[in-house]
């Protein structure tokens, strides 16, 4: 099939809050591998779109396709396709009551039902992987902000997803702690990993991803390379200019 | 003298069998009134909307009416549709009934004080609602729920004193048969409370030490310093 080229693929999608139409039918696919990141203003839903896409938010029409497979009315599956797509949310919602590793461990566990020792030696991996080992044992209330989203980062790692969708991931985080969350997403991407980010971050958005879409009133205006959409004449460079003008 | 032989003589062989039997009811009831407790908030909070005002209705009835009406039905009340129950099984069906229904109402509270992502990102781990209640939100739950339960667990030390009015020979039953024959009402039940009192103290310290092992930085303050001032 051709449509296999596409890790996934996401069509038509529509999603209404009681009377507020959030997303009017959003469609993209995206290549295993690809960085894609999702830029628009605030209540444009973006990260409601994340959330049809792992079945959050149930849309209302239309459909999400991973390998190939609906994810979309899958029924009691759509726990083995969540485990596939992993998730990092913007106030990190890491287990308040588990360490760091046992955080990053217990889904192994629980839902991979990997060994006990194996799925420790995994969870050590990938805190090594976001530089946490040393926080291993810590919880998260002892951890800051930037430190939480690492090693919420390493939870969704563990489940080796095909893709990683990031919802804001820096967006409650000051400057300092973005940088250290976004160079381990850096590491990510050119490591291969598949990655929908919705964000603010534009020095992010233009050297770390493939591929930036901008949304607006529920809707795709805009695609392209950063580069396409910067040079380009279309709303995002007005949004963009927006943005730059208050920085200034 | 006198009062020592009492004490030593009579009192002691006379309640240690009521001490033997109010044990047996607190140590039979508080577990299943747990784990009871649990079971109704979870239906509260999860369930659907029927078996949520089920369970709604159940606890607000037995939290409405006294504890003695509930054993007086139990036990005189449902041989008329024949049920009988011994004295000392129906006692234990209420205190299970009662524990069970006010534990519910910490649980449910505790449950709800636990932030909604907690839940969204276990699922999205792939876990089942089920999984994500059991392994995330429960084990939060019921740490902040220990100050309510273990208030639970002393009222109950307490009431289990009415399983003498269905002629339950426990402590109190003891005590006032006692206090009866040997006209000795002052002695007695100042020894009787006192045993009481030792019951609810072990069991406050017990729970200090079970607040302190389920400890989580930034989650439960409460139970690290409690021993430190003692």
């Amino acid at each position: 099939m051709a449509d296999d080229e596409y890790i996934l693929r996401v069509e038509d999608i529509h999603k209404s809050f009681g009377k507020l139409e959030v997303l009017k039918g959003v469609s993209f696919n995206v290549k295993k591998g690809e960085t894609i990141c999702f830029i628009g203003p605030s209540g444009t839903g973006k990260s409601t779109l994340l959330r049809c896409i792992n079945q959050l938010n149930i849309p209302d029409k239309g459909g999400v396709y991973l390998n190939g497979e609906e994810v979309t009315n899958s029924g009691p599956r759509i726990n083995e396709f969540r485990q596939k797509i992993g998730m990092v949310f913007q106030n990190f919602f890491l287990f308040d009551h588990l360490s760091a590793v046992r955080n990053v461990e217990i889904a192994l566990l629980k839902v991979l039902k990997m060994d006990p020792k194996a799925a420790r030696e995994k969870a050590l991996y990938e805190l090594h992987q976001v530089g946490m080992e040393d926080w291993a044992e810590h919880y998260p209330a002892e951890l800051s902000g930037g430190q939480a989203q690492r090693v919420s980062i390493a939870r969704a790692l563990a489940m080796d997803p095909d893709v990683i969708l990031f919802d804001e991931p820096t967006s409650a985080l000051d400057p300092e702690l973005t940088r250290e969350v976004l160079e381990v997403m850096k590491k990510l991407a050119s490591a291969g990993m598949t990655m929908l980010v919705v964000t603010h971050e534009m020095g992010f958005a233009t050297s770390a991803a493939n591929r930036v879409v901008f949304m607006e009133h529920g809707l795709i205006q805009e695609e392209g390379t950063p580069e396409e959409l910067m040079n380009g004449d279309g709303r995002f460079k007005e949004y963009m200019g927006k943005i730059g003008d208050i920085k200034e | 003298m006198e009062t020592m032989i009492f004490l030593t003589d009579i009192l002691f062989p006379a309640l240690w069998g009521g001490v033997m039997v109010t044990l047996q009811l607190i140590i039979l009831a508080a577990p299943v009134g747990f784990v009871l407790g649990i079971i109704i908030a979870i239906l509260r909070v999860y369930g659907n909307k029927w078996v949520s005002m089920l369970c709604r209705g159940v606890v607000g009835f037995i939290k409405g009416t006294p504890l003695i009406l509930m054993l007086f039905i139990l036990y005189f009340g449902l041989p008329s549709v024949g049920i009988t129950l011994s004295a000392f099984v129906a006692s234990l069906i209420g205190f299970i009934m009662c524990n069970g229904a006010y534990n519910s109402e910490y649980i449910r509270g505790a449950i709800s004080s636990v932030k909604e992502g907690q839940l969204v990102a276990a699922q999205a781990l792939g876990m089942t609602k089920m999984q994500a209640v059991r392994l995330i939100v429960l084990p939060q739950a019921l740490r902040r729920a220990i100050p309510g339960l273990s208030n639970e667990i002393i009222y109950l030390i307490k009431y289990s004193s009415l399983a003498y009015m269905l002629t339950v020979i426990e402590l109190t039953g003891a005590g006032k048969m006692v206090a009866t024959k040997y006209f000795a009402y002052t002695e007695t039940f100042i020894f009787v409370g006192a045993v009481y009192l030792l019951l609810v103290t072990i069991t406050t310290l017990a729970v200090v030490l079970i607040e302190r092992k389920f400890a989580v930085p930034g989650m439960t303050q409460s139970g690290r310093n409690v021993l430190d001032i003692l």
